[in-house]
């Protein structure tokens, strides 16, 4: 579904990424980790189409195409979902409005029709229940005074509405109390499928407690520098960054 | 020929007009209207047009749109049309809430003056003068007679007609009174109308004032409106200026709050090529409230100039202004908001704020804010900003699968929503919603099928 092969990417002449491999495949979920500052968000804005990224080397392919070449929305579109780390506030544009041109706009590129109010009200509410996110907050401007774990929360719930195939999770549990991180992992659990893959970025070994991951990597200084089952998390959460750290020396001298 | 004779020359065109037409003017008008000409040309010809880059009016050309060469029409001439083929309107009680003006004049299908229930009278203001001499000449020329703009003047020696609008004390106007102001000819005209808007004590009162053109030739307007709010009156005015790019408009507000009234404004400017609109608030008494509010779209070579001058006269008031626009194209304009606190208005409460997006490096917007406060205990605020659109919602909007185009418009609307929330009758703020949507989204060209439709 996605393969990323040797992706370098800088800001500002400052190169961030360093060449980046992975492979996801449809049915999978894997989690990124690594320390703060390692890349981990710029991977996924690149992947996302924030252009104010660049990228100097490496190709991406999603679903057998070029991702690099799309505009964020085409990707979208297609299925891509970025959860935010940091989610932004848009005043004055509603939730519901938001939400109802979001999904309006999908299903005309698949060449569907538009939902009607109250098939849109339907799914809202389904959604609203699921993620037990409350009716006060998705009346209210896109994330307009949310606190920082209904902002979270609410990513949530925009995946939920939108069913897409890929979804990037960008530290989706941080700030969360232990009853939101329940309700995200039901969120996340409740798209996992055959077709679906996805990408949770994250710093704790508690958030896989709900969400198994199929394959763990650590992104280390804008690389890939290990890759393997759940037991790595665990491994990390042990041993912390250092032993990473140590290991990077060791194999460089 | 240098700018200096060429605005005398311009200001003496203006006076021989009158000369020439004095009796044609006054015939067609009202005696207590006719008593005020001559002082004010008298005025007019010592003030002369505002000069482009005196202190109030840095930026507006007032003399290159008043050298146009417009017919000028004096005489009560019959434009037949059909008010229902051109203006589809489904207010329902038609009669009772819409007043016509056209081309400056009431249009009223020989009914110049209606009486509505309570006691509220709504028709032409020429007429009122005739029929309720005391009522007008206790009001008529006293707010804007202050000004030492000559366009008002100006407009005070010619204007012969226009909207008047009474509410005795204590009525409560339940639906919104709907002026139309609408510029339809077979030549190129200007026009100066004038109208007095009188809430007596503790009345209540809503008015959707909507300005357009009918016919794509050249038109100026330059009308004045005095607007007395007597105490604890509500009036909350609404103005949407959507006039062809080919016409130009001048608009001055003379208004004067006694205590504990509460007066809000707000003007929606859509189209016209070129529109200056100076509000003037006086607050007399203590615990007055004013709001003056404004929203312009503009697109092309659009310029649009907003004036607003709050006089605090009285302690414990407030006001608050709040301007804010988008401009795109080659579009420009200006915001000058000034605030006056006397030395008596204690705890006076006054605020401002002028925000602008700019989508294109062509445009230039003009922003002056102007505190002269001589109080000591006051809390007075400006700010005023001038940026692009937020990237960082458009990037998040657009990760969602909507469109680049269709997160602009999203973020420029919510921009303006800000504006327009403001509006209280729940209707009307959707109509004007749906108003702003098309304009942003280039499909509100011409209007005379927008039918302001407010019930
Ligand atoms: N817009 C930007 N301008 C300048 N530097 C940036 C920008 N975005 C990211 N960086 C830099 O790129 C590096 C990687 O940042 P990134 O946000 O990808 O880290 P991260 O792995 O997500 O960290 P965290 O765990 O703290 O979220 C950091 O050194 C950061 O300062
Ligand atoms: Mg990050």
């Amino acid at each position: 579904m996605l393969s990323i092969k040797n992706l370098k990417a800088s800001i500002e002449g400052e190169e961030i990424l360093k060449g980046v491999n992975l492979e996801v495949k449809a049915g999978e979920v894997h989690a990124i980790m690594g320390p703060n500052g390692s890349g981990k968000s710029t991977l996924a804005s690149v992947l996302a189409g924030r252009d104010f990224y660049q990228v100097n080397a490496g190709e991406v392919l999603y679903q057998g195409e070029d991702l690099l070449d799309k505009s964020p929305e085409a990707r979208a579109k297609e299925g891509l979902f970025l959860g935010f780390q940091y989610p932004i506030e848009i005043p004055g544009v509603s939730m519901v409005n938001f939400m109802k041109t979001a999904i309006n706009e999908m299903r005309r590129h698949r060449g569907e029709e538009p939902l009607s109010a109250s098939e849109f009200l339907k799914k809202m509410r389904e959604k609203k229940e699921l993620i037990e996110i409350d009716s006060s907050l998705t009346n209210r401007s896109v994330n307009e005074g949310f606190s920082g774990g209904e902002k979270k929360k609410n990513e949530i719930f925009q995946m939920a509405m939108l069913e897409p195939r890929l979804a990037i999770l960008d530290e989706t549990d941080s700030g969360l109390d232990i009853d939101a991180l329940r309700v995200v992992a039901k969120g996340v659990n409740n798209l996992k499928s055959p077709e679906n893959a996805i990408i949770v970025i994250t710093h704790y070994q508690r958030l896989l407690e709900y969400i198994v991951p199929d394959f763990v990597h650590i992104l280390y200084k804008g690389r890939i520098v290990r890759s393997g089952g759940k037991e790595l998390a665990m491994l990390l959460e042990e041993k912390g960054y250092d032993w990473v750290r140590n290991e990077e020396l060791a194999g460089k001298q | 020929m240098s700018t200096v004779t060429r605005n005398i020359a311009l200001k003496d065109q203006y006076i021989s007009l009158y000369r020439e037409k004095s009796g044609e003017i006054s015939a067609n008008s009202a005696p207590l209207m006719n008593t005020f000409r001559k002082e004010a040309i008298t005025r007019f010809a010592s003030l002369g047009l505002p000069r482009k880059g005196s202190e109030n009016y840095l930026y507006a050309d007032i003399e290159r749109v008043f050298s146009n060469n417009l017919e000028k029409n004096f005489s009560d001439r019959k434009i037949s049309f059909n008010i229902k083929e051109i203006f589809h309107c489904d207010v329902p009680d038609l009669e009772t809430n819409l007043l016509l003006l056209v081309n400056g004049r009431f249009y009223g299908n020989g009914k110049m003056l209606k009486k509505l229930p309570g006691g509220i009278i709504a028709g032409s203001l020429a007429r009122a003068a005739i029929e309720y001499p005391e009522l007008v000449e206790k009001h008529y020329g006293k707010y804007a007679g202050r000004s030492d703009d000559g366009l008002v003047a100006l407009n005070t020696a010619f204007a012969q007609d226009g909207i008047f609008i009474y509410v005795p004390r204590g009525v409560k106007v339940e639906k919104p009174v709907q002026v139309v102001n609408i510029m339809i000819s077979e030549n190129d005209l200007m026009a100066q109308h004038r109208n007095l808007i009188i809430a007596d004590e503790d009345s209540e009162a809503r008015i959707v004032v909507c300005d357009h053109t009918l016919s794509a030739h050249r038109f100026l307007t330059n009308s004045v409106n005095e607007i007395f709010t007597a105490r604890g009156a509500k009036v909350n005015l609404t103005r949407v200026q959507n006039e062809h790019n080919g016409s130009s408009q001048v608009t001055h507000s003379h208004c004067l709050q006694e205590g504990g009234s509460d007066l809000s404004t707000i003007t929606v400017s859509l189209h016209g090529g070129f529109i200056r609109n100076n509000v003037y608030v006086r607050l007399t008494g203590e615990h007055a409230e004013n709001h003056t509010m404004g929203l312009y779209l503009t697109d092309k070579g659009q310029f649009i100039d907003n004036f607003v001058y709050i006089d605090h006269a009285a302690p414990n008031c407030f006001s608050n202004q709040l301007y804010k626009g988008v401009l795109d194209d080659f579009a420009s304009g200006s915001f000058n908001g000034r605030i006056l606190v006397r030395r008596d208005a204690q705890k006076t409460n006054a605020y401002q704020s002028n925000n602008n997006i700019l989508l294109t490096d062509d445009t230039r917007m003009y922003s002056r804010p102007q505190l002269e406060i001589y109080a000591d205990d006051v809390k007075c605020s400006h700010g005023s900003t001038m940026g692009q659109l937020d990237e960082n919602a458009l990037f998040y909007l657009r990760s969602r699968g909507i469109d680049y185009r269709e997160a602009r418009l999203l973020l420029m609307f919510a921009f303006a929503h800000d504006v327009i929330q403001n509006i209280k009758v729940d209707a009307l703020r959707e109509r004007i919603d749906d108003l702003v949507d098309k304009r942003l989204r280039g499909e509100l060209s011409r209007c005379n099928n927008c039918a302001m439709q407010c019930g």
